[in-house]
């Protein structure tokens, strides 16, 4: 049997030391009546034969398109060397580091990862990571909960609604109130955002780029928020923040993000890394792992799992979260990522991101009938263009050509039917974008 | 060893992408912008690939190390599946693309291993349905706690407690709590629960019981029928904590035996790595009764053998993940439970439970076993004996790290003073049992004639023991923080 090494022999000198007659007989307490009704699964198959039946299953999958889909999940370039590196079994075969002589390579990599993004985002601490961005902005919001004691969320229609759903499955059950005030035009309502933070309020969300594409500054509604006594919290998008104003210098109190764009695969949403940093002053409420550094009898620097008191395995129904995975190995590919590319590499995929979208954006309003949503407010790496049909008729049109246009709003904004949400990032060439305009003004 | 910060030189090159011809400022306000640099590190691909090979060096995993983990199943991870997983046709998909229109044509691979591990798993634990969205086990206890509660609240009767045996993990009690339930802790008699204590706290207010079967000390529940009935009495839900699955594959199905829901981890039962924490996977399977109130998407299956995403359930609790899990892990517990088979999948849990045996009986006369009978897939042994000599289940967990070992899980469970608790999987040959006995020996000779020799230990590695409540006090967790 694959995997496992036990000759005939071999079990049957094992079953003497144990002082039984037959496996079975060390299954005797489960009685008969719980034993399966059925266990109809089919017979093993060869290495070779199950690697062919899932490349024929791969095969099936559209992936060799020319794709314009971000909203929020991002194919950036992946250094060879991180595949290398993150193939070692030293990490990958490894368990969580509660042996921390054993585990330093994991720990210190933890370290340095939570160095890296608190740099990125101007925050001065980080976790170890949790399951991805939308169960990381589910944690910031639960910190501000118990931080402020309070029951009120205020969140901006323009944070990506794919983490705004996830966050109402897990309030509903809180007696939480979640109130969400409309965007402007792809921007966030400042004014209507700012009104609604009152002494109840425990946390105010928005999101920057916002899911439109749209780049704003929330210093002023975060200066609001502090003097109302909320936590200001914001997701952000670890490539372009090279280039943005940091959530830090904006005065947010945490900062989180969809770590995936740091070098993992989009690998159908899936496993991803949930960002996690904020101000010292919230650490204790921050869920999850943390390592920090130490020393041992001799002198010797070391690292740790810190801060433990905060978790289940010590604090069960009182910790902070029940969580107790940190994806470890996704913030580790993050740091390997950041290392090789370096600050500046990082800001030249920021940057040319940046320059494509805005060739992208160019190129589609050279065309008569197409418009942006907001052409006032500033966009990064996404935007969002307007068609005088439904933009779902363009994509469809447009698979046909071999190509991903973008993501239909129509799907979490009635009444943008009509928009769509185009990315750009350093993979896409010019005669990638120029082909979809044609492609684009042939469907009109 | 320097951290990658302090190797930086500014201006070395890594791996670049071409010089933009542009600049963020010809786009973007200048107020919008970074105002200064984020210090990240600047190092050649060498430097990178050096500093990250070496810090794999100062890490055990299962591939160098015996990791003899109680309650975690630290078995092999076959090399194979990690390929699977990276195939471009897998890993290039966009998780946005079912939504878009005709996307469900863009991804039908994706939604049939769906489809087929879900049907699978059903199979294998013998429940009605599953959902492969929650990313770890802990995630799947708060799915399958959120779905009691929406059972309970639609029968027009929403309760308020969940129970759990003091054996329990942390995070049983850690997910009911947050899924807004009292935790009501019930102690265990012999070792496993007993019914009378589970009687006296099950009143109306019971949404649900938690147990992990074979429970965290390794034994067996005897008394699953009758609190099976108890729970059915007061409709509680019964809740099946799935990390100890890899004892009863082929064996005990779970859903035959009456439990409503139950969490599998694929990370340790099927497979896949433990990645030093995380990625996991925790899928929830549900009786027929908790069906409707399954997380969306769902994938569904039409009579054409078409597959697709679909969300229209009313009584659904929503969304606990923004896609669909883990796809990545879930592609490469699939092709683990293809490779085995149904015949596979049962020898791996003769073959648990076989090694557990072995080694308990092999060293029950040096350490303590405080449940001494036939066993499951682990055992709890303590260090209580060794306790006067000044040797503690610590001290003996790191002498195992200066002999190679990876230490076995200790302190826990919290009923068993001392516990050092030992799984050694199916996937350990009966050399490296023997040699593991052999070194346990010894260490265990060792904490009779010279104690200081077991309590000075890590020796070998390259740190000795670390001080945590100066790192807890100091709170240095950056490099630009304590």
């Amino acid at each position: 049997m694959p995997y496992i090494p036990h000759t005939p022999d071999e079990v049957r000198e094992m079953l003497d030391v144990i002082g039984v007659a037959s496996i079975e007989e060390l299954f005797a307490e489960i009685p008969d009546s719980l034993r399966p009704k059925s266990f109809a699964i089919p017979h093993g198959l060869t290495e070779m034969e199950v690697r062919r039946r899932l490349e024929r299953l791969a095969a099936k999958n559209r992936t060799d398109m020319s794709s314009f889909l971000g909203g929020g999940f991002y194919d950036h370039y992946v250094p060879s060397a991180a595949d290398m590196l993150l193939a070692r079994g030293e990490f990958y075969t490894a368990y969580t580091p509660y042996q921390p002589e054993a585990s330093q390579g994991t720990l210190q990599a933890i370290f340095e990862y939570q160095t890296a993004v608190s740099r990125l985002f101007e925050m001065d601490c980080s976790n170890a990571g949790v399951y991805d961005g939308g169960t990381a902005l589910y944690e910031a919001v639960m910190m501000a909960v118990r931080h402020t004691r309070r029951k009120k969320v205020v969140v901006s229609e323009a944070v990506s609604p794919i983490y705004r759903i996830v966050l109402a499955t897990y309030t509903k059950n809180l007696r939480l109130t979640l109130v969400t005030v409309p965007h402007a035009a792809g921007g966030d309502d400042m004014a209507a955002l700012t009104q609604a933070i009152d002494a109840e309020t425990a946390a105010v969300v928005v999101q920057n780029p916002n899911f439109f594409g749209t780049i704003q500054d929330f210093t002023s509604l975060f200066s609001t928020a502090r003097d109302k006594g909320a936590v200001s919290i914001i997701a952000g998008y670890p490539v372009l923040q090279t280039v943005l104003k940091t959530p830090g210098a904006m005065g947010a109190d945490i900062a989180t993000a969809e770590g995936q764009s740091l070098g993992l695969p989009l690998s159908f949403g899936g496993p991803y890394l949930g960002i996690m940093t904020c101000r010292k002053a919230l650490v204790r409420q921050m869920p999850g792992r943390i390592a920090g550094r130490t020393k041992d009898a001799s002198g010797r620097t070391g690292y740790v799992l810190t801060l433990q008191a905060r978790e289940q395995h010590i604090r069960r129904q009182k910790a902070t979260s029940n969580i107790c995975s940190n994806q470890a190995l996704c913030a580790l590919r993050a740091l390997v990522n950041l290392c090789l590319t370096g600050e500046e590499g990082l800001t030249r995929q920021a940057a040319l991101s940046i320059e494509n979208t805005h060739y992208a954006a160019m190129r589609l309003c050279c065309i008569p009938e197409i418009t942006l949503l907001n052409r006032d407010l500033p966009f990064g790496n996404e935007f969002t263009a307007v068609f005088p049909i439904n933009a779902k008729k363009i994509v469809r049109a447009l698979v046909d050509e071999g190509i991903v246009a973008g993501f239909p709003l129509g799907r979490y904004y009635p009444g943008l039917e009509n928009a769509l949400l185009v990315c750009c990032t350093e993979k896409h060439g010019r005669d990638e974008i120029d082909r979809l305009a044609r492609k684009v003004e042939k469907a009109l | 060893m320097s951290t990658v910060f302090a190797k930086s030189v500014p201006g070395r090159e890594g791996v670049w992408p071409e010089k933009p011809r542009t600049e963020p400022v010809d786009f973007i306000p200048e107020g919008l912008l970074r105002a200064r640099g984020a210090n990240l590190p600047s190092l050649s691909e060498l430097d990178v690939v050096r500093h990250f090979t070496r810090l794999s060096s100062k890490n055990y995993g299962v591939d160098s190390n015996f990791y003899p983990l109680g309650s975690c199943t630290m078995k092999y991870n076959p090399k194979f599946t990690e390929e699977v997983a990276a195939l471009p046709g897998f890993a290039r998909l966009h998780p946005l693309a079912p939504q878009l229109p005709g996307g469900g044509d863009m991804v039908p691979g994706a939604l049939e291993v769906m489809y087929e591990t879900e049907q699978l798993l059903c199979e294998i634990t013998g429940m009605s349905a599953f959902t492969l969205h929650p990313m770890a086990g802990a995630h799947g206890e708060l799915t399958g706690a959120l779905m009691m509660a929406a059972y309970h609240a639609d029968k027009g009767h929403a309760k308020t407690k969940i129970v759990c045996p003091d054996s329990a993990h942390g995070t049983n009690p850690a997910s009911a709590a947050i899924a807004g339930y009292e935790v009501v802790s019930i102690a265990s008699k012999d070792g496993i629960i007993d019914p009378e204590a589970l009687a006296a706290v099950l009143d109306d207010q019971v949404a649900g019981v938690m147990m992990t079967v074979p429970n965290t000390l390794g034994l067996f529940e005897r008394h699953l029928p009758r609190i099976v009935e108890l729970c059915r009495a007061a409709d509680a839900l019964l809740y099946y904590d799935g990390a100890n699955l890899n004892a009863i594959l082929g064996k005990l199905r779970v859903g035959d035996a009456g439990f409503d829901v139950v969490h599998l981890n694929l990370h340790k039962t099927f497979g896949t790595p433990h990645g030093g924490g995380g990625p996991g996977s925790g899928p929830v399977g549900v009786s027929e009764r908790l069906i409707p109130y399954l997380p969306v998407s769902r994938v569904a299956k039409d009579e054409a053998g078409r597959f697709s995403l679909r969300y229209d359930y009313p009584k659904s609790i929503g969304y606990v993940a923004p896609f669909y899990g883990n796809f990545g892990v879930m592609l490469k517990a699939y092709a683990y439970i293809l490779r085995l088979g149904g015949e596979g999948l049962t020898r791996v849990s003769e073959n648990a439970v076989l090694a557990a045996n072995y080694l308990r009986k092999r060293l029950d006369d040096l350490l303590e076993v405080p449940y001494n009978r036939i066993c499951m897939h682990e055992f709890v042994s303590s260090a209580e004996r060794q306790g006067k000599n000044g040797v503690h289940a610590l001290d003996i967990a790191k002498a195992l790290l200066d002999r190679g070992y990876h230490a076995p899980t200790i302190y826990f469970p919290l009923i068993v003073k001392e516990a050092i608790m030992i799984e050694p999987t199916e996937t350990e040959s009966k050399d490296t049992l023997d040699g593991f006995v052999t070194d346990l020996r010894e260490i265990l000779a060792l904490a009779e004639t010279n104690p200081a020799a077991i309590t000075a230990a890590p020796v070998t590695l390259p740190v000795g023991r670390l001080d945590e409540t100066h790192a807890a006090r100091a709170m240095e967790i950056t490099d630009d923080l304590g």
